[in-house]
């Protein structure tokens, strides 16, 4: 085999052995210490919570010992988290055909989409907070929500955590698009746009779980 | 490298993409889903965590087959990124049995 014929699709350069490119595999292995450090606070939110006894349930009103959290506002928010992947995938199957507008359009909507997650998240966290939900809740809150304190700790780490890693998503989105904008990605020179791609997906793939787990359940 | 690997990896390449619009309604749907189920009263509450977490698996494979390709990549690129899954069901696991204890 010759050194260009070990040249992939992405116009990086696979590597023996794996047959990825290198920062492909680097990508893989990063989302694989990543799943262990969510699975640390996932795991540390089943102690807590399945150790605390009741706990605030969605379905049910706040004063009867419901949920302070806004789960319509949330799913709302998971569905753009969704639409991002979307349009994300969509910015990688069209530079693999050469289509350089779709690129920029659909990178363009990934960072719009992901910015919105993020603002939605804190315009959440500032209702949360007036309302007196707080990683230590105020007395009056703490009189009708089953252990509030430790639900209040437990939610900001956790959707604090992903709402970070979004964040540090749309950055990089930025630094890929004003790449695209400039046209330094093509249908042979791509790996920027699959590496990021894949961060991104993950930090959907966490969210769907986190939704569930903390929203719903 | 053989020739054979080299066809290999080019068919692998230009497998045909899913319907990426189709997945992402399957994902809406089920987030869909979801939400509606939460707000059952009515289900037991073991029956309910079940099926939500279920629903919540299925569109985290979803978006790893498809959006992320793990389904048209090779099998050691596949057990690199599924390393870390039987270590992340030792530890919740591991801490559901120290809450039994």
């Amino acid at each position: 085999m010759t050194n260009e014929a070990a040249v992939l699709s992405g116009g990086v350069r696979a590597e023996p052995g794996m047959r990825v490119y290198n920062q492909k595999l680097g990508m893989w292995v990063f989302l694989a210490s990543e799943v262990m450090f969510f699975a640390g606070l996932i795991g540390a939110y089943v102690i807590l919570r399945f150790g605390a006894g009741p706990w605030a349930l969605p379905g049910i009103p706040l004063e009867e010992g419901g949920t302070p959290l806004n789960i319509n506002l949330t799913a709302f928010n998971t569905f753009m988290l969704i639409c991002s992947s979307v349009t994300m995938v969509k910015a990688y199957a069209s530079i693999e055909n050469g289509d350089q507008k779709g690129l920029r359009r659909f990178l363009l909507l990934t960072v719009l989409l992901g910015a919105a997650f993020v603002g939605v998240q804190i315009f959440e966290y500032m209702k949360l907070t007036e309302h007196g939900f707080l990683p230590h809740c105020t007395e009056e809150l703490a009189a009708i929500v089953p252990n509030c304190h430790l639900f209040g700790s437990t939610f900001y780490t956790m959707t604090g955590f992903h709402g970070a890693h979004v964040s540090i998503g749309v950055l990089c989105l930025i630094f890929v698009s004003i790449k695209a904008f400039r046209g330094k990605y093509t249908q042979d020179n791509h790996g920027g746009v699959e590496v990021v791609g894949l961060y991104w997906h993950f930090v959907d793939l966490v969210w769907i779980i986190l939704f569930t787990i903390v929203y719903l359940i | 490298m053989s020739t054979s690997e080299d066809r290999s990896m080019e068919s692998v390449e230009k497998k045909k993409k899913p319907n990426y619009y189709l997945i992402w309604f399957v994902l809406f749907a089920l987030t869909v889903v979801e939400v509606a189920i939460a707000y059952l009263s009515g289900l037991p509450r073991t029956l309910l965590i079940a099926i939500l977490l279920a629903l919540a698996f299925w569109k985290a494979t979803l978006v790893a087959m498809y959006y992320m390709h793990l389904k048209y990549e090779r099998l050691r690129l596949i057990l690199v990124a599924t390393a870390p899954i039987p270590l992340v069901i030792i530890l919740i696991l591991g801490v559901l049995l120290e809450y039994a204890q």
